[in-house]
């Protein structure tokens, strides 16, 4: 049995393609571990299902539903975009080796993936993410230095998700998908989607962003379930780095996890996640379907942890180095460079600047890193509650009580 | 007309009505959706059945499927989609069926919904109120009788509230819902049938207070939900042995409100807590190790607590001995007092 056929297992009504019937369910049809992953895989050797725009070395081709124009400004803006988010990720990953930062989490391969959506999305859309979002948050108007707080312990999260559009991080692996679900729910209880003429300009959807890993967690099942019964205008982008730490995708599933949204009643698309033009087009579709109230979407999009998972991983102790040189070939950057010097859409001059611009920014987030203050231990104790509580407000009396106490003491505070 | 107010309640509510908790609590909800069209109802049932207690009987019918939502089912689900709703500017009150089926909500309730307000310093604000009928003595199957609310009060950034009567589930209800924290709001079930007077016109007590519901001067009785009723029972039959019992419903178990129980013990000397819940590490567990700081030159005897099990709730047919009753609520006082 191939691939392609057992991950579209036929009905026991139907015909199999060499006209017999497949009759009911026998211990034969249950895949080797070889056809699985061969099954999961089989799009990113080429596999007709994945929708791609730009091929690892540059070409440029078309795609019968998923075609895209884009002004070569576009083309520069996206590269601008995914250089400067990766060196903004790689200079979190130095910090962290050099003591600035307790964790990082690695975005090295899905920047296309995330530009790609990022760049799809309007102002008045909203991203429910997971916590390696670095180039959607980027997109949303987010600054790279506004992460750092979360990796380096001085907050949750910085920036204003009501002003930006961008959800703070969510750490526990799929409950964002729930919250995106229950948040485009109000969208079109609130009588933002689907509307026609001049209205339709102010048409909203929301995209969250989870992993492969997180499609195995109950909230991602149940966020599917409540956007398609209620029709929310709600994008479900997974990006299928197919790695949940240690666990490759066959840990997770037995089919392509674009064809679970078959199940669920709504179109799934697999892109090719190192493509950003692709990324970009599928995206910009799923958003606008959903705008017009045609939702929900899954996307995966098919790319490939290139880092580890933290830098508290160690990826050498359960992949295989090959892995990663084969993936290397298909770089996101590399593939859109080589485009954009091939048709003369950029010159070594924008390009030298890119590099010129990404160095200035990996330079203010360093600097802002090592100068980031403290957060004052009263901190603890504040926006626990909206209308305080007044246990909460004893404790934090306390406790500054019991830390003015040593005030006076040689040592000059407490350590 | 005047936009309806909570001081100035709708036609719906006519002073001085005889009504069950359960039609309370009703009654809150739709004041609540008439003042404001951001409140939405949302739980398994809750629509055309009204409810498996008929709590939100004929709300659907009156607001639409828009804002009355029969929910797919999956508690997770309805808990996730609310903390999206509120992040949105809704208001969702959450129906759970029965405490016993929270769980699958739990992941939710304390990774997002608690953490959300702290978590951006006060920029997101997740409104969602948690309905929970909760308590034991309906002889119900497994999972339909818990009393979870301790698990919820030890959790930083959730409220939790339980009424006890008619008029506080009228108040207490729309309070929550006013109320930009998540608030667990602990229903006692068995009681929902019962009717008390309602005077719609009598200003209601803050929602984070306890309130003294007995005055006495031989124990202290603190309890909530539906132990108020089981310990209004008990100071009724020790009245007539000549002991008064001073009774303070908690109503409002995170954050705790001490200071009537501080003030009642003060005077008695003497504390009983009572609450279906298991004893260990509960909210029972933490009124008794702050009375004993507050109150330790005042005591006369040691706090005392009346408790369910530290087991798995019981089979029906024994959880007459799991329940406290008037019974041992009345042997309690008497080993107070005997010290």
């Amino acid at each position: 049995m191939s691939p392609e056929h057992w991950t579209r297992p036929s009905r026991p009504d139907e015909q199999t393609r060499n006209g017999t019937a497949s009759g009911p369910a026998a211990t034969s049809a249950v895949p080797t571990r070889e056809q699985v992953i061969a099954g999961l895989r089989a799009t990113s050797e080429g596999g007709a299902d994945l929708v791609q725009l730009l091929t690892p070395e540059g070409q440029r081709v078309s795609h019968p539903d998923f075609d895209i124009e884009v002004t070569d400004e576009q083309l520069r803006g996206m590269y601008r975009d995914m250089v400067l988010v990766r060196r903004a990720d790689r200079e979190g990953n130095a910090l962290q080796r050099q003591g600035q930062l307790g964790i990082w989490v690695p975005l090295l391969g899905q920047e296309a993936a995330q530009i790609g959506a990022g760049r799809a999305m309007r102002p008045q859309d909203m991203a429910f993410p997971s916590y390696r979002e670095h180039g959607v948050a980027w997109c949303r108007g987010v600054d790279p230095t506004e992460l750092l707080g979360i990796f380096r312990g001085t907050d949750h999260g910085s920036w204003d998700p009501n002003t930006t559009g961008m959800g703070l991080y969510t750490i526990v692996i799929g409950n964002q998908c729930l919250n995106a679900a229950g948040y485009a729910m109000g969208q079109r209880f609130e009588g933002r989607v689907g509307n026609t003429g001049g209205d339709s300009a102010d048409n909203e959807a929301t995209m969250t962003f989870f992993g492969d890993g997180a499609t195995s967690q109950g909230d991602v099942h149940e966020g599917m379930v409540w956007a398609a019964v209620y029709d929310a205008p709600v994008v479900f982008f997974c990006q299928n780095n197919q790695w949940a730490i240690s666990e490759p995708t066959e840990r997770q599933t037995r089919v392509p996890l674009y064809e679970r949204a078959r199940g669920y009643g709504f179109p799934g698309i697999r892109v090719d996640g190192n493509d950003v033009l692709a990324s970009l087009a599928v995206t910009r579709w799923a958003l606008d379907e959903c705008r017009h109230g045609n939702g929900p979407v899954l996307i995966e999009a098919f790319t490939y942890r290139m880092d580890a998972h933290t830098t508290s991983d160690d990826a050498s102790r359960y992949r295989l180095d090959d892995d990663l040189e084969a993936w290397k070939l298909k770089d996101p950057i590399e593939r859109l460079r080589v485009h954009l010097v091939r048709e003369q859409i950029a010159d070594q001059e924008f390009l030298d600047s890119v590099d010129a611009e990404a160095d200035e920014l990996a330079q203010r987030f360093r600097d802002f890193c090592v100068n980031m203050p403290e957060p004052p231990p009263e901190r603890m104790f504040s926006e626990v509650y909206a209308e305080e509580s007044p246990v909460v407000a004893a404790q934090r009396q306390d406790y500054l009580q019991y830390l003015d106490g040593f005030a006076d003491s040689a040592a000059g505070g407490v350590h | 007309m005047a936009a309806p107010t909570m001081e100035n309640p709708t036609s719906t509510s006519t002073p001085s009505q005889t009504l069950t908790i359960a039609k309370a609590l009703n009654t809150a909800m739709r004041s609540a959706m008439e003042r404001d069209p951001k409140v939405l109802v949302m739980g398994e049932d809750v629509g055309k059945l009204g409810g498996v207690f008929r709590v939100t009987d004929g709300l659907q019918k009156d607001f639409g499927e828009q804002r009355v939502l029969d929910t797919p089912l999956a508690e997770s689900g309805i808990i996730g989609t609310a903390i999206g709703l509120a992040i949105r500017g809704f208001r969702p009150v959450c129906e759970i069926q029965f405490d016993g089926f929270i769980f699958p909500g739990f992941d939710q309730i304390v990774s997002q919904l608690a953490k959300m307000h702290f978590r951006s310093q006060g920029k997101v604000k997740v409104p969602v109120v948690i309905r929970v009928p909760f308590g034991g003595g309906i002889g119900a199957v497994e999972h339909h009788s818990e009393s979870p609310e301790s698990l919820f009060a030890h959790v930083g950034g959730l409220k939790v509230v339980s009424c006890s009567n008619p008029a506080d589930a009228y108040w207490m209800l729309q309070q929550a819902i006013e109320c930009d924290d998540p608030v667990l709001f602990f229903e006692p079930k068995r009681r929902y049938w019962e009717k008390a007077e309602l005077d719609p016109t009598i200003e209601p007590a803050p929602l984070f207070t306890s309130k003294v519901q007995r005055t006495g001067s031989a124990v202290t009785l603190a309890t909530y939900g539906p132990m108020v009723r089981t310990c209004l029972d008990a100071a009724k039959a020790a009245e007539e042995e000549g002991r008064d019992l001073e009774i303070v419903d908690l109503r409002s178990l995170s954050p705790l409100d001490l200071d009537p129980v501080f003030d009642s013990v003060r005077r008695t000397g003497r504390l009983v807590v009572v609450s279906e819940s298991p004893p260990e590490s509960s909210v029972t567990s933490e009124v008794a190790t702050r009375v004993q700081q507050e109150c330790f030159y005042s005591l006369e005897a040691p706090v005392l607590r009346v408790n369910g099990f530290d087991t798995p709730y019981p089979p029906s047919k024994l959880e007459d001995g799991f329940l406290p009753d008037l019974d041992r609520v009345l042997e309690a006082v008497d080993r107070s007092l005997a010290y």
